[in-house]
């Protein structure tokens, strides 16, 4: 690696569990809308082709031995990307909601620029523009209104959509969630940047629209969307008392450090 | 002999037999069985000397023993649970770690066996052209 302006290295991590009709498609489609990154699946433990059509269409593919949930194969994708010494970390769903091509938009918000703050972690958040298309209603709209006023709060900012699993993180927000991304109900989106807030990270947005998914999982029964309220404020609660870690801590960063060292010099490392 | 006195001193022994005989079988940690010992001789205790349930309860004002009991019992099966659960927590935060390291191994080895396997990189297509173009 030689000094100077190198563009960041950056990591695309797709999370995939049982998505074998969706995933080659979602896997193509990055890869030819943001050329120059690594992709990595990781396939949650699933019982289909997931793993085999995301290496057929030319993903790097990590097989979880069970399945973990998205926080559990988020957490493995952020872990291989500190040891490889990626700059830069982008979560996109293997369903295909997200659009890779804002991808380079939330890479760049990440450095800030004439007028904005860089930042660490920046969500591709919907609801952000009145004309968005993306419609929720009942309970469900509630809980996503009432998670985004409070994680709003909580990191100084206007976030409008604080459950998308479409964000882009750098070195540090890397190395936090390397350590601490929670495999619970709402761990992966809404407990995770409570964690990168209250560990000093700093949070921000860009709006971007997605579309509807393919196959139609999400649910429209009223009963469950007062479920998900309820699971929604239960989890945002037990979140904000938790005890995380107050800031990165150095150990963990000097780990972090020492790990990415010996993978991207092996040969000064290991003796001869 | 009361009833009593006799179900609960039998009991005991059973959870004390018990109890050893799982030490030995090495299906007991010595953490657990500690906690099950204490919760053996409270009840060989209580059984032996009804007496102590009597005066205690009296003393904090029950007109009848066995509620102290059946709160006391309660109580010590409720703690004992709750110790499981966050056992069992910390259990399944372990596993995640562990199925996350096997994971992110495999896929070094894969990575390792296909670079060895031949001149160009399977995994990465994409970066193998690169390098040899530059």
């Amino acid at each position: 690696m030689s000094g100077g302006t190198r563009a960041p290295r950056v990591l695309i991590i797709v999370p995939a569990w049982n998505e074998q009709d969706s995933v080659g498609g979602t896997v193509a489609e990055i890869l030819s809308a943001v050329p120059g990154a690594d992709l990595l699946v990781v396939d949650d433990g699933s019982l289909d082709l997931t793993a085999v059509r995301a290496r057929a269409a030319g993903a790097i593919v990590c097989q979880l031995p069970f399945n973990l949930g998205v926080g559990g194969a988020m957490r493995t994708g952020y872990r291989h990307a500190l040891r490889n010494g990626y700059d830069v970390a982008v979560q996109i769903d293997a369903d295909g909601q997200h659009d890779p091509h804002y991808v380079a938009a939330l890479v760049d918000r990440l450095g800030g620029g004439a007028d904005t703050a860089p930042a660490d972690v920046v969500i591709g958040a919907r609801f952000a523009t009145p004309d968005d298309p993306y419609k929720v209603r009942g309970p469900r709209r509630w809980a996503m209104v009432m998670l985004a006023a409070v994680l709003s709060r909580l990191a100084r900012t206007r976030l409008t959509d604080v459950t998308s699993g479409f964000r882009v993180s750098n070195r540090r927000a890397i190395s936090l969630f390397a350590t601490h991304y929670p495999a619970e109900y709402l761990g992966d989106t809404v407990e995770s940047l409570v964690i990168a807030a209250r560990a000093g990270c700093t949070i921000t947005q860009v709006p971007v629209t997605m579309r509807a998914r393919t196959a139609g999982r999400a649910s429209h029964s009223p009963l469950k969307a007062a479920l998900y309220l309820f699971r929604a404020i239960v989890a945002l609660l037990l979140a904000l008392v938790r005890d995380w870690p107050a800031q990165i801590e150095d150990g963990d960063e000097a780990i972090a450090h020492r790990e990415v060292a010996a993978e991207a010099h092996p040969q000064e490392v290991q003796p001869r | 002999m009361s009833g009593v006195t006799i179900l609960g001193l039998a009991g005991s022994a059973i959870i004390l037999l018990a109890l050893f005989e799982m030490m030995r079988r090495h299906r007991l940690r010595e953490k657990y069985a500690l906690i099950w010992a204490l919760v053996a001789l409270l009840i060989v205790t209580v059984a032996a000397f009804p007496v102590l349930l009597i005066r205690t309860s009296a003393a904090i004002g029950l007109e009848v023993p066995a509620n102290l009991l059946f709160f006391g019992a309660s109580m010590v099966i409720m703690v004992l649970t709750l110790q499981h659960s966050s056992e069992l927590g910390r259990l399944e935060e372990r596993t995640r770690t562990l199925a996350e390291e096997i994971a992110l191994l495999r896929l070094e080895i894969d990575q390792h066996r296909s670079a060895a396997a031949g001149e160009h990189d399977v995994l990465h297509p994409d970066r193998q052209q690169n390098e040899t173009r530059e």
